[in-house]
C-alpha cells in the first residue's frame, strides 16, 4: 500500500458488522470515507482537528477521533458508528436525562460514553469526567450528559 | 399524554433522530449533480480592487461574482453596507469577493489558492481604540445619548465627596456552535430553494428577494436541523444563502457551501468587543449621587446588527439598579475587522459585566459587602426604567437574593474563605455574585413595527394539528415547548401535535428565532390560536386558524429620544459562584455555582434547566476562559482549542432554582429564558476571583496570564 497522497488503493473496512471495499487515497481520513463513501453521516465533521469529538467512532471498541485517523490505518479494525448502535442503554439514558440539545455532538458523545460504560462498568465520577473531556458540547454545560452516563454506570455496576 | 402542569417535562420531539445519527444536518445532505462552492476572501483589511487574475478553470468549474447578481449587491440588515461579493472595495480580511464552484472540493481549494488579486491598499482601522479616536470624522454606525443632563451631573460631581471613574473592557466571544455554518442552494425552473442551518427563515428569504430581484414566490427557504446557533446563525446565514442562490441560478445545479472550522472562526460574526467608562459620584456615606456612562462597541467592518446591539447594551448599562441622575451615551463604531453580530445576550452581557464590576469596586473601596451595597439600589415594581419606561410587573429580586444568601450560607462562607486564604499561601478561595435582568423580546417597537408576527395552526381531516411558524429549533427545544403550548390549549396529547421543518412556502412569518422571543411572543400567539381552534373545533374537518401579533399597551418607545418602554417584560437572575485560584499558575477552579431565575413560568422544566446549564457555562467561560483576539485585522484563534470553550472538567453542577412569577403577556405565564442565563456568569466569576485575590480587574476574560500579571503588579506596588 505504498502510495503518494493522490494515488488510490482499495482497502476493506469493517463497519457495523459489514465489510466494504473502498477506494482511498493515503491521505483520506476515516471520517471522509465513512461520510462520503459509505454514507454514514452520523459521524459529524466539526473541528477536523481532534478538539471536539463530534466525529467519534469506535475502533475495536475504543473511541477514536475519525477526523485524525487515516482510513488506510483502519482496515484491520472492527469499526462501529452511531448507525451500528441501536437501542443501547446509553442512548436511552441520553433521552431520559435531557442530555441532547442541538444534537450535533450527540452521536460522538454517545459512542464515547458507550465505550466508557463497557470498559469501566463501575466508573467513578473522575473517570467519567476524564472520558467526557474528549468531546465538546456547547449547549448543555455537560451536566445532563454526565447524569446520563452515571445512570448507566450505576445500573450496570449494580447488576 | 395530556399534561396537567405545563412545566412538567416531556420527551423532546427530536430526540430519536438525534440519538440514532439519522437526523440529517445540512452537511449530511447529498443531492444529484451537486456542486460545491469555495469563497475567495480578501487577504487585506482595507483597499480597492485593481484586478483579479484567475487560474485557468477546468471544465465544470465557474467563478460566481458580483456580475451575476441580478438585484442588490448587499445583504440589508440595517444599513446597505454588507456586499454579497465585494467587487470594488474590501473592508476586512476574509470578506467574500467571489466564489468558485465545481464538483470537487480539493480542486476548488487549489484553484482559490492560485487566484491573484491586485489591491490598492489603504490604511485600515484595526482596533476599537483607533476607532474611538477618529469617531468624530468617520465610522459611526450608531449613536445614542439619554438620561439626566450633563450640566446637572457636572454640578452634582462638583459637590460630591468623591467621583470614581473606571474604564472596563470586554473581549470577543465566539459561538462555537458544534455544527459549522452550511447552506445549500437548489435551482428549479420556477424557484430557487435554499436549505441550511439558520435561526431566521424570513431574514434569509428577504435577503434572497433583494439579491435576486425576484418575486416572493420565486424563492423558498427551508430550515435544516440546526446544530447550535446562540445568535451566530441569526444574521450570518443570509449572506451564505445569497452566495449559493446566485450560484445555483447561474449554473442551474445545486450548490453547497460548507465552512470548515477555521473558516467559521475566522470570518463569521462574534460578540462585540466593548469599552466602557463609568463615572460615579458618591457622598460621604458612600451613597450614589449620579452616574455617567460611555459605551463603545467594536462593530467590525459593517453595521450588521450593531445599532440594535448598542441599544441593548445601553438599556442595560445601569444593571438592575435605580440610579439617581443617570446619563449614558454609546457608539457602535466601524473597524476593518470581521463584522460582529448577534450572540446570546446581544450587548447585555458586556454591560452587566461592566456595571457589576464597577459597583463591586465601589463597594470594596467603601469596605462594604458588594451584595449588600447593591441591594440598596434594586429597582422595584412601578419604578421607572432609565428610559422612562416602567417596571410594571412584580420583581422578586430581593427575595431571590435573600434565599440564595441563605442557601449558600454566604456570610459564613465568606469568613471561612478569608480564614482559609490567610492560612494558605498558594490557593485562595473567593465568592462572588451578579444581579441581572433580560428584557424579553425585540428592543423597542420592533415587534409591532418590523416583525408583525403571524402564526398558523392547521388541522387535518384526521384531527392532527400542525404548527406553522417560521421559528427554528437549534437545540433550545422550540419544537417541544411550542407543541406543549398548543397541546395544552387544545386539551390534546402532546404527541398529536406535529411540527414539520419550517418552510417559507408553508409557514407565515412569525419572526426570527432571536431575542428570547420565541416562547414568549410566538408561544403566546400559538396559545391564542389554539384556543380559537378549540372554540371552532369540527372533528373530521380540515381547519386553519391564524393569529396576528397584538402590541401590549406600554409607554411608546421612541428610538430618537431613547425613551419609553424598551421591553414588554423582564426576566431576572441572581448568580453566586465560588472559586479557588492557584496564585502560582493563575488558574481558576470553579467550585460551586448557584443560579436563581425568574422567567415567569417554565414551559418545560428540563428544557429550561438545559438553557440555564448551557447558558451559564457560556457566560462563566466568557468571564475567565474564552479569549479571542485580532492582530492587524486577523483573528488569531483558528481552532477550538486555541480558543478554549469549557470541557466537562471545567464546570461543576449548577445549583439552579426557578421562581414562579407568571407574566400575563406570555403563554401560561412564560417570559424569555434563552439569553438570561448567559448574562450573569462573567460578572459573578470576576467578582469571585476578585474576592479570592483582593485585587480589582478591569476586563474580561480574567485569564491566568492576567491574574499573574495583576498579582505581580500588586507585589511591585506593595514593595514601592
Amino acid at each position: 500500500m505504498i502510495s503518494n497522497g493522490k494515488s488510490k488503493t482499495v482497502i476493506e473496512l469493517h463497519v457495523n458488522g459489514d465489510s466494504h471495499e473502498v477506494m482511498v487515497r493515503s491521505g483520506d481520513t476515516l471520517l471522509d470515507i465513512l461520510r462520503e463513501q459509505l454514507g454514514l453521516s452520523g459521524a459529524k465533521r466539526s473541528c477536523e482537528n481532534g478538539d471536539c469529538g463530534a466525529c467519534t467512532v469506535l475502533a475495536d471498541g475504543k473511541p477514536i477521533h475519525s477526523c485524525l485517523s487515516l482510513a488506510i490505518e483502519s482496515c484491520d479494525q472492527s469499526l462501529m458508528t452511531i448507525e451500528g448502535l441501536m437501542g443501547s442503554p446509553i442512548q436511552q439514558a441520553f433521552v431520559d436525562n435531557w442530555a441532547i440539545q442541538c444534537g450535533f455532538c450527540t452521536p460522538g458523545f454517545i459512542l464515547n460514553c458507550h465505550a466508557l460504560a463497557t470498559e469501566h462498568p463501575n466508573a467513578s465520577d473522575e473517570v467519567i469526567e476524564e472520558w467526557m473531556c474528549s468531546n465538546l458540547c456547547r449547549c448543555t454545560g455537560y451536566q445532563e450528559i454526565k447524569e446520563a452516563v452515571q445512570s448507566v454506570v450505576r445500573a450496570s455496576g449494580n447488576a | 399524554m395530556i399534561a396537567k402542569d405545563i412545566s412538567t417535562s416531556v420527551k423532546k420531539k427530536d430526540h430519536d433522530g438525534k440519538i440514532s445519527g439519522q437526523l440529517a444536518y445540512i452537511s449530511d445532505v447529498k443531492v444529484d449533480s451537486m456542486l460545491y462552492g469555495v469563497l475567495y476572501r480578501s487577504p487585506i483589511a482595507y483597499g480597492k480592487v485593481r484586478s483579479i487574475r484567475l487560474p485557468p478553470l477546468p471544465e465544470g468549474y465557474e467563478k460566481i461574482g458580483a456580475e451575476h447578481i441580478p438585484g442588490n449587491n448587499f445583504v440589508k440588515l440595517l444599513h446597505n453596507d454588507q456586499p454579497i461579493f465585494a467587487n470594488e472595495w474590501v473592508n476586512y480580511i476574509g470578506e467574500p469577493m467571489f466564489m468558485l464552484v465545481g464538483p470537487k472540493l480539493d480542486i476548488l481549494y487549489q484553484l482559490v489558492d492560485e487566484v491573484e488579486v491586485d489591491f490598492e491598499e489603504h490604511p485600515a482601522i484595526f482596533t476599537l481604540e483607533e476607532a474611538i479616536k477618529q469617531k468624530d470624522q468617520t465610522g459611526v454606525f450608531a449613536y445614542h445619548e439619554f438620561g439626566e443632563s450633563l450640566d446637572v451631573i457636572k454640578s452634582i460631581e462638583k459637590k460630591a465627596h468623591r467621583v470614581i471613574e473606571e474604564v472596563y473592557e470586554t473581549g470577543y466571544q465566539e459561538h462555537v456552535y458544534l455544527e459549522p455554518q452550511g447552506m445549500l442552494g437548489i435551482y428549479k425552473a420556477d424557484e430557487i430553494l435554499v436549505k441550511g442551518s439558520m435561526q431566521c427563515l424570513y431574514y434569509v428569504k428577504n435577503a434572497l428577494i433583494s439579491a435576486l430581484a425576484c418575486e416572493d414566490d420565486e424563492v423558498r427557504v427551508i430550515q435544516s436541523p440546526t446544530g447550535g446557533g446562540f445568535g451566530g446563525k441569526e444574521d450570518f446565514p443570509s449572506m451564505m444563502a445569497c452566495h449559493v442562490a446566485i450560484a445555483a441560478k447561474v449554473v442551474k445545479k445545486p450548490v453547497m457551501l460548507l465552512f470548515d472550522r477555521a473558516e467559521d472562526m475566522e470570518v463569521t460574526t462574534k460578540r462585540h468587543p466593548a469599552k466602557f467608562t463609568y463615572r460615579t459620584a458618591i457622598d460621604e456615606q458612600g451613597n450614589i449621587l449620579s452616574m455617567n456612562v460611555e459605551v463603545f462597541l467594536d462593530g467590525g467592518a459593517n453595521a450588521g446588527l450593531s445599532p440594535v446591539v448598542l441599544q441593548r447594551a445601553l438599556l442595560n448599562s445601569s444593571g438592575v439598579y435605580k440610579i439617581p441622575h443617570f446619563h449614558a451615551k454609546g457608539y457602535a463604531l466601524k473597524t476593518n475587522t470581521v463584522p460582529n453580530g448577534a450572540f446570546r445576550g446581544f450587548g447585555a452581557p458586556q454591560s452587566f459585566a461592566a456595571i457589576e464590576s464597577h459597583l463591586g469596586h465601589i463597594s470594596s473601596m467603601l469596605k462594604r459587602d458588594p451584595i449588600q451595597y447593591k441591594r440598596n439600589y434594586l429597582v422595584k415594581q412601578g419604578d421607572p426604567t432609565i428610559t422612562n419606561g416602567r417596571f410594571r410587573d412584580p420583581i422578586l429580586l430581593e427575595d431571590m437574593i435573600q434565599d440564595l444568601l441563605q442557601t449558600a450560607d454566604y456570610t459564613k462562607k465568606k469568613e471561612a474563605f478569608r480564614a482559609f486564604n490567610q492560612q494558605n499561601k498558594r490557593f485562595k478561595k473567593g465568592i462572588g455574585a451578579s444581579l441581572f435582568l433580560h428584557g424579553c423580546g425585540f428592543t423597542g417597537s420592533g415587534e409591532r413595527d418590523h416583525i408583525k408576527a403571524v402564526v398558523k395552526l392547521e388541522k387535518t381531516e384526521q384531527d392532527q394539528v400542525l404548527i406553522k411558524v417560521s421559528n427554528s429549533d437549534m437545540g433550545q427545544g422550540a419544537l417541544t415547548t411550542l407543541s406543549k403550548i398548543v397541546a395544552k390549549g387544545l386539551d390534546l396529547p402532546y404527541e398529536d401535535i406535529l411540527f414539520p421543518d419550517p418552510d417559507t412556502k408553508d409557514v407565515p412569518d412569525s419572526g426570527p428565532t432571536v431575542a428570547s422571543r420565541t416562547t414568549m411572543i410566538v408561544g403566546k400567539l400559538l396559545e391564542r390560536a389554539a384556543s380559537q381552534l378549540k372554540a371552532g373545533w369540527q372533528s373530521g374537518v380540515a381547519q386553519e386558524v391564524v393569529e396576528h401579533y397584538i402590541h401590549e399597551d406600554m409607554i411608546p418607545w421612541d428610538e430618537e429620544t431613547f425613551s419609553g418602554d424598551a421591553y414588554p417584560a423582564y426576566s431576572w437572575g441572581v448568580n453566586l459562584i465560588e472559586v479557588e485560584v492557584d496564585i502560582l499558575t493563575g488558574s481558576v477552579r470553579i467550585e460551586r455555582v448557584y443560579g436563581s431565575f425568574d422567567i415567569g413560568r417554565a414551559i418545560d422544566e428540563r428544557i429550561v434547566k438545559g438553557q440555564i446549564d448551557g447558558g451559564m457555562a457560556q457566560g462563566i467561560a466568557y468571564g475567565f476562559m474564552e479569549k479571542m483576539t485580532s492582530q492587524l485585522g486577523k483573528i488569531q484563534q483558528k481552532t477550538i482549542s486555541d480558543y478554549g470553550p469549557p470541557t466537562a472538567m471545567d464546570l461543576v453542577p449548577i445549583e439552579s432554582k426557578l421562581y414562579d412569577n407568571p407574566y400575563a403577556g406570555g403563554p401560561y405565564g412564560a417570559k424569555g429564558a434563552g439569553e438570561l442565563p448567559l448574562t450573569g456568569g462573567a460578572p459573578a466569576v470576576q467578582a469571585a476571583i476578585e474576592d479570592a485575590l483582593q485585587i480589582p480587574f478591569y476586563q474580561i476574560p480574567v485569564t491566568p496570564e492576567l491574574i499573574i500579571e495583576s498579582l505581580t503588579k500588586k507585589d511591585g506596588d506593595a514593595r514601592d
